[in-house]
C-alpha cells in the first residue's frame, strides 16, 4: 500500500515538474506546478507530516500558485514562449549535463551516507498519550512544542519578515506619483 | 510479493534529488521570468521533501519545523519577486531574461 502511494505520488511530482519546464504557456506551467505540489503533500502525509501537508496545500497550492496565475493574467495570457529559440547554441546540452551532474552528486552522497547514521534520536514525530498510543493530533502537538519552545525567536522574526515583504511589495507595485522621489516633502 | 516492499527514506531522498535536478535544468533553460520562479519553487519543494524524509529517518521533529520556516520564507520571496517582475514587465512587456541585461557593466 505504501509502495503504491509512493509510486503514484512520485509520478505526480515528476510529471508535474517536467510539465513546468516543458510547457510553452505559463498558465500550463502553473497548473503543472499545482500537480507537483499536491504530490509533495501526499508524500508528506506518507511520512507522518500531516500538518505540513495541510500547510503545503493551503500556502503553496492555495496562495502561491494563485498569485502566479494572478500575475500571468495581469500581464496578459496570450504570450506563449517560443521554445525553439535558443540564444546560446550549447545552452540546453550544457543545462542537461549540469542537471545530470547535480543529480549524480546528490545521489552519490545519499548512497554513501545511507548507513552512516540510522540511530533514532529526538522526541519522535508524534506526541503520545498516557497509554503510549499516538494521539490523533500528535504530529501538530509535537510540531507546536518544538516550534514554541526552541524556535520562538525565529518564529517572531518570520512575522517581521512578512511585514517587510508586504510593505516592500506595496512600494514596488504602486505607480510613482509626480514629486514622490525628488526628495521634497509632500 | 511486491506489495510488501516499503519505501525507505532513501527512496524519498532520491525522488527529491530528481525533483531538484529538474528544477535546476528549468532555471538554466527557460527564459520567461515567471517560469523561472516556478522552477525555483520546484527546488524549494525538493529541499522540503528532503527535510521531511530525514526527520522521519531520525525520528526528530526539527526537520519538520525547518520546513515550516522554509515555507514562510518561500511565500515572502514569491511575493517580493512577483512584485519586481510586475514592475519590470509593466514597463517592458514580453521581456525575457535575456532582455533584462541592462545592469551588466
Amino acid at each position: 500500500m505504501e509502495l503504491f502511494v509512493f509510486i503514484v505520488a512520485g509520478a505526480m511530482v515528476l510529471g508535474g515538474a517536467v510539465g513546468v519546464i516543458l510547457s510553452k504557456h505559463p498558465v500550463h506551467a502553473a497548473l503543472s506546478l499545482i500537480l507537483t505540489l499536491f504530490g509533495v503533500a501526499v508524500l508528506f502525509v506518507a511520512q507522518q507530516a500531516n500538518f505540513l501537508a495541510a500547510v503545503q496545500v493551503i500556502v503553496y497550492a492555495g496562495a502561491i500558485v494563485v498569485l502566479f496565475l494572478f500575475v500571468i493574467m495581469l500581464l496578459g495570457v496570450d504570450n506563449a514562449e517560443n521554445l525553439r529559440i535558443e540564444p546560446f547554441r550549447i545552452q540546453r546540452p550544457l543545462a542537461a549535463v549540469v542537471g545530470a551532474g547535480i543529480f549524480g552528486l546528490v545521489v552519490a552522497a545519499i548512497i554513501v551516507s545511507r548507513e552512516a547514521e540510522t540511530a533514532v534520536r529526538g522526541d519522535g514525530l508524534e506526541v503520545t498519550g498516557a497509554d503510549g498510543a499516538p494521539l490523533h493530533d500528535g504530529n501538530i502537538k509535537a510540531l507546536a512544542r518544538d516550534l514554541f519552545s526552541g524556535h520562538v525567536l525565529a518564529f517572531e522574526l518570520t512575522s517581521v519578515l512578512l511585514v517587510i515583504a508586504v510593505v516592500g511589495t506595496v512600494m514596488l507595485a504602486r505607480k510613482p506619483r509626480k514629486g514622490d522621489f525628488d526628495g521634497s516633502a509632500s | 510479493m511486491i506489495a510488501a516492499i516499503v519505501p525507505t527514506p532513501t527512496w524519498y531522498l532520491i525522488l527529491a534529488a530528481m525533483l531538484f535536478s529538474i528544477g535546476v535544468v528549468g532555471v538554466l533553460v527557460r527564459r520567461n521570468p515567471l517560469v523561472l520562479f516556478m522552477c525555483i519553487e520546484l527546488m524549494l519543494n525538493a529541499v522540503n521533501l528532503t527535510f521531511v524524509a530525514t526527520a522521519k529517518k531520525l525520528g526528530d521533529i526539527g526537520g519538520q519545523t525547518t520546513v515550516f520556516f522554509v515555507m514562510v520564507v518561500a511565500a515572502a520571496e514569491v511575493v517580493v519577486g512577483l512584485g519586481i517582475i510586475v514592475a519590470i514587465l509593466r514597463r517592458r512587456p514580453n521581456a525575457t531574461t535575456d532582455d533584462l541585461a541592462e545592469l551588466k557593466g
